[in-house]
């Protein structure tokens, strides 16, 4: 039992604590999940002040789980993985804050599903057999549907089960691929995999692995959420409460994006080489469409939505331009995208908590009865829109860079997402914060509370910590990447070279 | 050949027979204790099968089969006849075709 | 050298008042806001007088910012000559821009915003002059325009001034999409963004032909510098930025943010000399804006807008002379402009804080009552106009005279121009300062925080011409500069004269003769009135395509129409299917049993058919 296991356990355990506490005493179920979020953040920052490894998995626990078919718990933790986890420690007990208030219903349930989340999220990061991770990916699926679909807004049963379908549908396959790949290889176990690779011992016939990069692909793709599979995104956020808005933004999208660099990338080399420019003509698409799309939105939380389908294409797109650049700035981005739209949907969900209205157009001069939650919604605004020394613009400038060296054509049509970022984000903020307060807003809305503070202050120090000293978290990042991306590029010759001497063993 | 002399045909022409009443009592009375008897019948006509062959063959598989059958047509004689008890209160009647709640 | 302490001081008087200077009193602002101004300025000076005659570029590295590949791009700051010349630009303007805000905005709200935004915007600029790659000077352009953004919308409760805001930032965004991409190209190429590195890799190149990579990386950075510098065809913002208050046109819009655009073309110089396609391009861009924006000035009455479009036609000078091989008289022009277009805004903000109002019409006879700000306008006039031994005489004729010998039609349109700058300046001061009284019955004098300003950058009108800049910065370019030629120099000269007597006979001596020539020109003034429409094209061919298009073709059609249509039809068919197969479930349990049954018999026919056990 290492420290990873602990940090993963802790969030059931609160879970399960929370289930046996009674129902009335709201207040203590409060502080008692804020306990274990805090808890399970400061551990897990131990994970980072431990973390050594050069590329190498680091707090490795690999015990068998179900003997036949072998599926083993085997967690452990790189550079990928690392920064994700801490994305989601950090973020749930934001999550918890913002809540504090705004949930009043089910009070016992909500933070329990809450911790459960937690548990799954941070599972999906470390899981190393495919089953396991397979079997986080549908836990953190779970707790996410009650979310949305109980204290959601007013069409959150219509938001839930189209959440839930879109991304069941996805890891469907996504399952039917492990399975075949199990047929394959007999082992769910990455790491073997790997090395079976390695040895040449996994090759595909061309059409087999197309399939099963497909069956992946599909499921990270609806998950991250790739244009045109984006379309249940939106309504989720929407229905969505802030918290669970927060989490589905900054960690769950993440998930897909994780899953494509951990999983396609090594493990089907050839076919993701050969479907990168379909791909990078989707997640360009995506960039631009979803910036557009959001130019164009009445309501907050759609809005922001939208933006994060533009972000996560310069994600996708860094991934799939097979660069050390491109896939940096694709780790990086994931963690910005999770500080940054993390940080916009929990100001939205303050506006809302004061005003009880997602439209734009119910607001309007909010800068002057609320003029801190106007400066921090102005700084995360501009962290959005990649302005230079906050966040984004390194992982934004990291993954163009990466594009230009591979195709100077691709990074042209991306970086016209960054000019409509400016577009939507100011526009918003003009119509939100700017102008004459009309009555409605003076008398609801007030500045930031303490409890506030305390949730946005730490996303705020992070979006300027990111933004100038990517130092701190980009060396782990890269030598993580440096061997994904080896054997994304080469992989494929070395099997051929591999198998070519074996098979002529035979007669 | 069994000891009786009986031959095992006989058994398992009257286990199914016993079988057969069981089913057609099941499919055509309306009355739930009726047609919970039906399900015993023919639980019991499948443990004679069982107790027959086992014999037959000199095999003990059969009779532990038949001991599970009994546990289980036991468990579940204690939850179906609470069922039935439940339905009885909330509808004065035992006639199946008034408990259709299923369908929705 | 601790050259980061340059740009540290504002920003710790930016932290300082934005944190803590809503509950603090006027006087701690003030004291914060220029003594860290006060304080970059003198450990400017001091850095300056410790490194002259700075021969050589002085370079300090600090810490990684980003680690790209094998490539560090770091927080590094360096001085050279040509950062010499903007650091005092910047630090001195600034502080005295930072001086007359005290007076100019004693009556406004949100007094602390204003300083603090003021101050940040002197630690973004100060970086962007400092920077010692291209990164890093990005991260000083894109900062300048957010604190130009922030600023222009100050008085954000009128929605004039938030639109003219997001505009500004969204213009300047477009430029900087570029500049981004010239950025990309150059690491690409070069592995390195350090300006020494790859001004010494592209040094070794030969001249180009036609179009390669340094033409262009030359056009893309231009790109950038149209937009942060106002010219065509992304000067748009520029006008609608004066929307901001007075100070902040003085100091960002005219003096020094502005001007970023002609900084970086010369500090790219060696890139442009190897790309003559790209260095005609800035010429032509330049020659043009000079012109297309003096001829809008003409016909101006806001006199913000007036000094405005005077900015974006100064600006084109300097990207003239940029573009036919005169950098240094380029930056030359860049250090005399700031104190004139400075001098010229802030005189208008005098008038402006007199009589509350900015239209030209109804002012008229100020001079008695603004003796100062009138004599100080016209010291920035006499400048601008370039009457000779002025700051303007100086800067202007070296460009126009390596526009001569450029190429002579180019120093023809330049002299134009300066005629027709030299009447729209002298249009405006004689109609704010002479004739009579027109609609307004009180004006007073500015107080003297502001006017001392005023009496400082028109003695540096007149006399910052002394300074010889451009010999100074001459090592750091190559040669170009030809010789001196009289001939050239007394025409335009004389066009500027020129320039000044025809706004005496139309304004002074024969009132009224304005009009008539206007109403003679009919339709051709009216264009030119209307500022050519270029608004109005951008928006209808642009903005409004962008907006309808996203909202009912991207969002309505393809996004809730076909894709969650397609979903949803999906969806209604599944439904479908389970609406028959539901008839099964008809809750009587006796069919589920018959359904058994007969499910059962056939399993075991099926098996008998297949041949059974066996």
């Amino acid at each position: 039992m290492n420290l990873l296991d602990v940090v993963l356990i802790l969030p059931l355990a609160g879970f399960l604590l929370l289930l046996f506490l009674p129902r009335e005493r709201e207040q203590t179920i409060r502080r008692v999940a804020l306990g274990f979020a805090l808890l399970t953040f400061v551990l897990s920052l131990g994970l980072a002040v431990g973390y050594r490894g050069a590329g190498e998995f680091a707090f490795v626990t690999d015990k068998p789980w179900i003997r036949s078919p072998e599926i083993r718990y085997h967690v452990a933790l790189d550079g990928l993985s690392l920064w994700l986890v801490l994305l989601t420690t950090l973020l749930t007990p934001v999550g918890i804050l913002v809540s504090w208030n705004y949930i009043s219903r089910r009070v016992k349930e909500f933070y329990a599903l809450f911790l459960l989340l937690e548990f799954g999220l941070i599972g999906v990061f470390v899981a190393l057999d495919l089953i396991l991770f397979y079997v986080f990916w549908e836990v953190s699926l779970v707790p996410m549907y009650f979310l949305i679909g109980v204290w959601g807004h007013e069409r959150r049963i219509y938001a839930a089960v189209k959440f839930f379908l879109f991304t069941m549908a996805g890891s469907v396959l996504m399952l039917a691929a492990i399975i075949y790949l199990y047929t394959y290889a007999g082992t769910f176990d990455y790491v073997e995999l790997l090395r079976l690779q390695a040895a040449g011992n996994l090759a595909f016939r061309r059409g087999e692995e197309l399939l099963l990069f497909l069956g992946f692909f599909i499921a990270f793709a609806i998950k991250v959420p790739l244009f045109p599979l984006h379309t249940w995104l939106p309504d989720a956020h929407v229905e969505a409460p802030t918290a669970g808005s927060v989490m589905l933004a900054s960690v769950m999208l993440k998930m897909g994006c994780y899953g494509l660099l951990r999983f396609l990338l090594p493990l089907f080399p050839q076919a993701s080489r050969e479907c990168a420019p379909w791909i990078v003509g989707l997640a360009i698409a995506g960039i631009i469409y979803g910036a557009l799309v959001a130019l164009v939105q009445p309501n907050m939380k759609k809005l922001v939505a939208y933006t994060s389908v533009s972000h996560l294409g310069f994600v996708v797109l860094g991934i799939f331009t097979f660069s050390q650049l491109g896939a940096d700035g694709a780790v990086y981005q994931m963690i910005n995208h999770g500080i940054s739209t993390g940080a916009l949907f929990v100001l939205v969900g303050f506006l809302y908590e004061r005003k009880h209205s997602l439209e734009i157009a119910d607001y309007g001069g909010v800068a002057t009865p609320a003029p801190n939650l106007a400066a921090v919604f102005m700084i995360t605004a501009l962290a959005s829109a990649g302005l230079p020394t906050l966040n984004n613009f390194v992982g934004e400038y990291l993954v163009l860079q990466g594009t230009a060296q591979v195709n100077f054509r691709w990074a042209v049509l991306a970086a016209t997402g960054v000019i409509l970022a400016a577009g939507y984000m100011l526009w918003l903020y003009q119509r939100v914060f700017f102008g004459p307060a009309p009555e409605s807003v003076r008398e609801h809305v007030y500045d930031l509370k303490r409890r506030e503070w305390a949730a946005m202050l730490p996303l705020v120090a992070l979006m300027v910590w990111l933004g100038t000293a990517s130092e701190t978290f980009l060396p782990a990042i890269r030598q993580t990447n440096a061997w994904i991306l080896e054997r994304a590029r080469t992989s494929g010759e070395v099997r051929v070279q591999l198998s070519m001497p074996r098979e002529e063993a035979k007669p | 050949m069994t000891a009786a002399g009986v031959p095992l045909s006989w058994y398992l022409i009257l286990a199914a027979l016993l079988f057969t009443l069981g089913a057609a009592g099941f499919l055509l009375r309306r009355n739930i204790i009726t047609m919970f008897m039906c399900v015993e019948l023919m639980l019991n006509a499948v443990n004679l099968t069982f107790v027959a062959l086992a014999y037959h063959l000199r095999q003990v598989d059969g009779l532990v089969l038949a001991f599970f059958v009994m546990v289980v047509a036991a468990a579940e004689a204690a939850v179906g006849l609470a069922i039935i008890l439940t339905v009885f209160r909330n509808r004065a009647s035992v006639e199946i075709d008034e408990v259709q709640a299923l369908r929705d | 050298m601790q050259l980061w302490l340059i740009p540290a001081f504002p920003l710790l008087g930016f932290l300082l008042n934005g944190i803590f200077g809503r509950r603090a009193s006027k006087a701690f602002v003030n004291a914060v806001a220029v003594g860290a101004v006060l304080a970059s300025f003198m450990w400017t000076l001091k850095t300056l007088g410790a490194l002259w005659p700075l021969d050589e570029a002085h370079l300090e590295r600090y810490f990684t910012w980003i680690q790209a590949g094998d490539v560090r791009i770091g927080f590094d700051l360096a001085v050279d000559r040509l950062s010499a010349v903007m650091l005092l630009v910047v630090t001195g303007v600034g502080l005295l821009i930072h001086i007359y805000s005290i007076g100019y905005m004693a009556h406004e709200g949100g007094y602390y915003r204003f300083f603090a935004y003021l101050n940040l915007f002197m630690f973004f600029m100060l970086t962007l002059v400092l920077a010692a790659n291209f990164l890093l000077l990005f991260v000083g352009w894109e900062g300048v325009g957010l604190c130009s953004y922030l600023l222009i919308g100050f008085w954000f409760l009128k929605s004039s001034a938030t639109n003219a805001a997001n505009k500004a930032f969204i213009v300047n965004r477009v430029g900087d999409f570029g500049f981004s991409l010239g950025i990309y190209l150059i690491y690409t190429h070069f592995r390195s963004l350090d300006f020494g590195e790859v001004f010494d890799a592209v040094s070794r190149l030969p001249v180009e032909a036609g179009v390669g990579t340094l033409t262009a990386i030359g056009l893309l950075l231009l790109v950038g510098a149209t937009g942060k510098s106002a010219q065509i065809p992304l000067y748009v913002w520029l006008p609608d930025a004066m929307e901001g208050p007075t100070p902040v046109s003085a100091l960002i819009h005219a003096a020094t943010m502005v001007t970023a655009g002609v900084y970086m073309v010369a500090r790219c110089s060696v890139v442009y000399l190897h790309a003559p396609l790209a260095m005609e391009a800035v010429a032509l861009i330049g020659l043009a804006t000079a012109f297309f924006a003096a001829t809008i000035g003409l016909t101006q009455f806001d006199i913000k807008k007036v000094f405005a479009y005077s900015t974006i036609s100064q600006l084109g000078y300097m990207f003239l002379g940029a573009g036919v091989g005169a950098f240094g008289a380029a930056i030359y022009h860049l250090w005399t402009h700031a104190f004139f277009k400075a001098l010229l805004f802030l005189g208008a903000g005098s008038v402006i804080h007199a009589l509350g109002e900015q239209d030209l019409r109804r002012m008229g006879g100020l001079r008695a009552k603004t003796p100062i700000t009138f004599w100080t306008l016209l010291a920035a006039a006499l400048s601008i106009s370039g009457v000779p031994l002025t700051a303007g005489f100086f800067s202007k004729d070296e460009i126009l005279l390596a526009a001569y010998h450029h190429a002579p039609w180019m120093y023809w349109a330049g002299t134009l121009t300066a005629g027709l700058t030299a009447f729209y300046v002298f249009r405006a001061i004689f109609l704010a300062f002479f004739g009579a009284p027109r609609g307004w019955s009180y004006a007073h004098e500015s107080p003297p925080v502001m006017t001392v300003p005023l009496v400082l950058l028109a003695l540096l009108s007149l006399a910052g011409g002394f300074a010889p800049v451009s010999r100074w910065l001459a090592p750091m370019f190559p040669a170009g500069e030809g010789r001196h030629e009289t001939l050239p120099v007394a025409i335009s000269v004389a066009a500027g004269l020129a320039g000044i007597v025809v706004a005496l006979l139309f304004y002074v001596a024969r009132p009224g003769l304005a009009d008539r020539v206007a109403a003679r020109l009919g339709a051709l003034y009216r264009l030119v009135y209307n500022k050519y429409f270029v608004d109005e094209i951008y928006q209808a061919a642009i903005l409004r395509p962008v907006i309808t298009g996203s909202e009912n073709m991207l969002w309505r059609t393809v996004d809730v129409a076909w894709i969650d249509g397609a979903v949803n039809g999906i969806a209604t068919r599944a439904r479908a299917a389970g609406d028959v197969l539901r008839r099964i479930q008809s809750g009587d349990l006796r069919s589920y049993a018959a359904w058994v049954l007969l499910g059962s018999l056939a399993l075991l026919l099926a098996i008998g058919l297949a041949g059974g056990g066996r």
